[in-house]
């Protein structure tokens, strides 16, 4: 299976592919921002079908669609973006936007599930390039702003009074998060991006109590889960995204009711 | 003693309407000052308009940096589920420095502040196990751990049986006598007044006075 290189390519890109996701998808839980993600990969599919529309390539139009909503959102206020009527509002109106653009572009909608479901066995050596770029990127970056952004994840409250940087704190992690739901949406789909945001950090936090042991806990989830959905996908010539998705709902399960069964 | 907040003929507002007329008081180092009153007269805004005019205004003036200010919010809502541990959501109090790890002396003072506030058995906990009142204790650890000079506690105790508000006001008189720190303390309790305040700034009828606490302490 390892012989071939697409197959090295996807493995490699997991990799960074859960990296990314269990360093960003603790402090995606810890905000509670899980609905403002998903609604974020709606956005990167309406701004890739813009990027096609406009004749440019699809990355370009995710990365403008995703990091403007995030500077919109950022200073707006978390409060109004939380509030469930104006996710609705939000995703309806940017996948009906995404299907205009297409409609619009004269594509063939096979592009249009590639951006929802991603090509996990088409990636590229540059595909795997931009990954491991971003990856720094936001470990440097992450790195910078550490102790706000935990403050500020962490205890919401406390750090609306006690810390004057709550806004661009905000600003900067929704722009990385728009970063690594536009490069990794390609790669795995915009839907799957979500779960891989989401699950596997709320699986962790039943496990580990400390934002260390969650950040490790959810990459190896996500790890495990796309690892052994290639593997099982090779095998049964099945999509991958539909194991990835059952293993990290397998993974939560277990992990409610570890908390359930034996916390307590 | 030292001055740490003088405010003067101060409006508070809330949106256009004028909760308080003209309020002064002073606020020294090392005592507690309670503000009680009825609900709705504007306690807790008078705190955040203090907060919000700390440079800028002529009728607010603190001797202090804003980082040396910890403000302990009423209400937090922790899950049952919230994940982190007692000690580290304690040390995310500690927001002077930039580096991503803890220091020596930072986890030092995370274990002295939870000696002090009897937090050190649940140490690993994760907050969202700890009951209420000890949730409470691990607020205060939080706001005490960057060492302020004003500490300004939000009807922390509103939610707890009368003996552990007993002992949180304890734990505060203890530690900000030791460490020289003003503490303002916003309540409903008149008993607590009684037993731990060193001044009463009464608000009614939009007006404010404060009043020693006489023949208490000591």
């Amino acid at each position: 299976m390892l012989s071939y290189p697409f197959m090295q390519y996807a493995f490699i890109a997991s990799f960074f592919i859960s990296l990314l996701c269990g360093l960003m998808g603790v402090f995606v839980v810890a905000r509670k921002t899980a609905f403002f993600t998903h609604t974020l990969s709606e956005i990167s599919f309406s701004g890739a079908s813009f990027g096609v529309f406009l004749g440019t390539s699809p990355i370009l139009g995710m990365l403008i669609f995703t990091i403007l909503s995030s500077f919109m959102v950022g200073s707006v206020g978390s409060r109004l973006s939380r509030r469930e009527s104006s996710i609705s509002v939000f995703s309806v109106f940017f996948i009906g936007l995404g299907v205009l653009f297409l409609a619009l572009a004269d594509g063939q909608s096979s592009y249009a599930t590639n951006i929802l479901f991603g090509s996990i066995v088409g990636i590229s050596f540059s595909n795997i390039v931009v990954l491991v770029s971003l990856s720094i990127a936001i470990l440097v970056v992450t790195t910078l702003i550490y102790r706000k952004l935990k403050y500020n994840s962490f205890d919401s409250v406390g750090a609306s009074f006690n810390s004057r940087s709550n806004t661009i704190v905000s600003i900067i992690f929704l722009v990385l998060l728009a970063c690594t739901v536009s490069v990794t949406a390609q790669i795995v789909g915009s839907l799957l991006i979500f779960a891989l945001l989401t699950i596997p950090a709320s699986s962790a936090k039943y496990f580990a109590h400390t934002i260390a042991g969650m950040t490790f806990l959810s990459f190896m989830f996500s790890l495990i889960g796309t690892w052994v959905g290639l593997y099982l996908s090779y095998v049964t010539n099945l999509p991958v995204s539909f194991f990835i998705a059952a293993i990290e709902t397998i993974i939560y399960l277990i992990a409610v009711l570890w908390d359930k069964f034996f916390v307590n | 003693m030292k001055k740490i907040l003088e405010v003067s003929n101060l409006d508070v507002k809330l949106k256009e309407r004028t909760l308080i007329s003209r309020l002064s008081f002073e606020i020294n180092s090392g005592t507690l000052t309670c503000i009680t009153g009825e609900n709705g007269v504007g306690k807790t805004t008078m705190v955040k308009t203090l907060l919000k005019n700390f440079k800028n205004n002529n009728h607010v003036n603190f001797h202090i940096k804003r980082n040396q200010v910890q403000y302990v919010p009423q209400l937090r809502n922790i899950d049952d589920d919230y994940p982190l541990m007692i000690k580290d959501f304690i040390g995310l109090g500690l927001q002077n420095k930039l580096l991503p790890w803890l220091s020596k002396k930072e986890k030092l003072s995370i274990e002295q502040v939870m000696n002090e506030t009897n937090l050190a058995h649940l140490a690993r906990t994760p907050l969202g196990k700890a009951s209420g009142g000890e949730q409470q204790r691990v607020f205060l650890a939080q706001a005490l751990v960057s060492n302020p000079k004003l500490l300004i506690l939000d009807e922390s105790t509103a939610s707890m049986d009368k003996d552990a508000k007993i002992e949180l006001l304890k734990l505060v008189k203890n530690i900000t006598e030791k460490t020289d720190t003003a503490v303002i303390f916003i309540t409903h309790d008149p008993l607590l007044v009684q037993k731990f305040g060193d001044y009463d700034l009464e608000i009614k009828n939009q007006e404010g006075i404060l009043k020693s606490v006489k023949g208490v302490n000591n």
